[in-house]
């Protein structure tokens, strides 16, 4: 425990600012219905009105709040892309994980259909899919999980190969330790420096592609609250930005809240993964 | 036959089986989806004879695996057969808009690739400097920044507070070659500001990798200049890696300009692929998803075959 708190204390600056910034929009998205000025949907006000209390950031086409928009798009777009992340690791280090452990057949298969996946983009593979599926949340999260998950694999394998040569798990081996008990106990803690900082990338990565499929009017649907749909919403008011006085040039600047948004996150937990990728990398000397 | 041959030609083969299975993958998509495509383009009110008239127009009395052979028969002969939502034939329909998209994807290449190299080469003489830090902290800025956040901040410099290039980047057939660079300028630039921060950290990578080498430390103690150590001696070595990272960002390219043509309402195959997705006319999803599938396997195999050209140490794997 003391040695976390060492590695805290001795953080960068560049990694406070990460973990700030993350805890600060996590928390925004546990406590919006607090947080939250009004409600997501409802339209409370005139339309396009400027930035001035009781509308901070001003409301959009259709008189709904911008700032309780934005504190309940981190809810939606950060909950689903969290919630996609995770299923993509489960998929993706499980099956790397029993392919690495078994070899053979399974490991041939597994790796030859990640091949096929990971051969096509995967923005392309997705409009494939949610042309059939149409776009609903749960067809969403299940085409990002399985095509994110290829990386995931990818990486796992190679990490728990490594590990499977060792000496201590030979060990396990010939005492007749079964399968899982092998990955859960030997493999599992030695991978998981790489496979926290792999964590942070692909929630990059899967924010991006879920902020992306919005923002093209392919993921999460309106009236829903997400910081992708409001780019998209609000895109062509930035041909009306005129900086002549403050109150048109904020009016103008309508879709670089939430884009703003998605960048400073994927920047913050990027801050984070540097940190801990040179802690790994410390620890392993 | 020499290894290099050999090594290529079973490289060519894996991309064309790899780009075959993906075709499968494609045409399988009309398949999977729900209901019966007679119906559900003809509506509910189509008589007997109307659906059976369209089920004998498109094969679709035939067993699947043949339907998959005639389909990709047509489509390698450029017939990507008509559009559900309008019959209209759809290699009509993508002729003009494909041409659109390469020309942008060309365009931001030619920019992005030498100002990649130099900007790599320039950070890998001044490394550790300033200069150095800057360029790393802008590229990384770069690839954290979601594509529409960049274009968006360009629009709102470039076009919006100082009015020198247009927003919207509309083109037709009838404008010329000046015009046509001028109205996708920011489309190509916001490309180019997105890969060129892969391709500038691998080339410095790359270099500053070789210049710890003793034929390096050698042309120093010549009393050579430092610039001509990195471009004359130590480039030619990192070209394998650099080769590489610029036909795999080539390839993302191709993917990137979905985004960036919506954006700009550019009419390209991006924007016309999603906005088939939203109406699920199946057809045109397949062609163009067949044609951007193909084009960033074959960089792809592209991106391999140089590599091994240009580093002959990968021919003897150890």
């Amino acid at each position: 425990m003391s040695l976390v708190l060492t590695r805290f204390r001795e953080a960068p600056l560049s990694a406070w600012i990460g973990i700030a910034l993350v805890l600060l929009i996590g928390l925004a998205a546990i406590f919006a219905p607090l947080l939250a000025p009004f409600p997501e949907t409802e339209v409370v006000g005139p339309q396009y009105s400027p930035w001035a209390a009781p509308y901070y950031l001003g409301t959009d086409a259709l008189g709904r709040d911008v700032l309780s928009r934005m504190i309940y798009g981190a809810r939606n777009t950060v909950g689903i892309a969290l919630l996609t992340t995770v299923l993509a690791f489960l998929l993706g280090a499980a099956f790397g994980l029993l392919a690495a452990t078994l070899g053979g057949w399974v490991d041939t298969v597994a790796s030859r259909v990640v091949d096929v996946l990971m051969a096509v983009p995967s923005l392309i593979f997705a409009l494939l899919v949610l042309t059939i599926t149409g776009t609903s949340v749960v067809a969403l999260i299940l085409v990002i999980a399985v095509l994110d998950s290829t990386r995931v694999y990818r990486l796992s394998r190679a990490v728990a190969q490594g590990i499977l040569t060792m000496d201590y798990v030979e060990v396990a081996r010939m005492r007749g330790e079964g399968l899982f008990w092998i990955i859960r106990r030997e493999v599992l803690p030695n991978a998981a420096a790489p496979l926290i900082a792999e964590f942070g990338l692909r929630f990059c990565f899967v924010f991006l592609f879920i902020s992306a499929l919005s923002f093209l009017g392919l993921g999460l649907q309106p009236p829903i609250a997400d910081w992708g749909s409001m780019v998209r919403e609000s895109a062509k008011l930035i041909s009306f930005a005129d900086f002549s006085t403050w109150q048109t040039a904020t009016f103008g600047l309508a879709p670089l809240l939430p884009a703003g948004a998605i960048a400073i996150l994927t920047v913050a937990v990027n801050l984070i993964v540097d940190w801990v990728l040179h802690l790994a990398s410390g620890l392993e000397e | 036959m020499s290894p290099i041959l050999k090594i290529i030609l079973s490289r060519l083969a894996m991309g064309f089986l790899t780009l075959l299975i993906v075709s499968v993958l494609i045409f399988s998509a009309i398949e999977l989806l729900p209901g019966d495509i007679a119906t559900e383009t003809l509506g509910q009110s189509a008589t007997e004879e109307t659906v059976a008239a369209f089920k004998e127009r498109f094969n679709l009395n035939e067993p699947m695996h043949l339907r998959y052979l005639y389909w990709l028969q047509d489509a390698i002969h450029g017939d990507f057969g008509v559009s559900l939502s309008n019959q209209r034939p759809i290699a009509e329909l993508i002729a003009s808009r494909a041409e659109n998209t390469f020309f942008l994807a060309g365009y931001a290449a030619l920019i992005a690739v030498p100002v990649a190299l130099v900007l790599g080469m320039l950070a890998a003489l001044y490394r550790n400097t300033a200069f150095d830090k800057g360029v790393s902290g802008a590229t990384l800025a770069a690839i954290s920044f979601p594509e529409f956040f960049v274009a968006y901040i360009l629009v709102l410099i470039f076009s919006v507070a100082l009015g020198w290039f247009p927003s919207l980047s509309s083109v037709d057939a009838g404008i010329g070659l000046g015009e046509r660079l001028y109205r996708t300028f920011l489309p190509a630039l916001t490309l180019t500001l997105i890969v060129v921060a892969h391709m500038m950290r691998m080339t410095r990578a790359a270099i500053i990798n070789l210049l710890a080498l003793p034929y390096v430390e050698m042309a120093h103690l010549k009393g050579m200049r430092r610039w001509r150590v990195i471009a004359v001696h130590a480039l030619p070595n990192a070209l394998a890696p650099i080769i590489n990272v610029v036909a795999l960002n080539l390839a993302y390219l191709v993917v990137g300009v979905v985004l960036v043509e919506v954006v700009f309402v550019y009419p390209g195959l991006g924007q016309l692929l999603v906005d088939s997705v939203s109406n699920r006319d199946v057809p045109i999803v397949q062609a163009a998803c067949l044609i951007f599938a193909a084009t960033y396997i074959l960089l792809n195999m592209a991106a391999d075959i140089l590599s091994i050209i240009a580093n002959p140490r990968l021919l003897h794997p150890r």
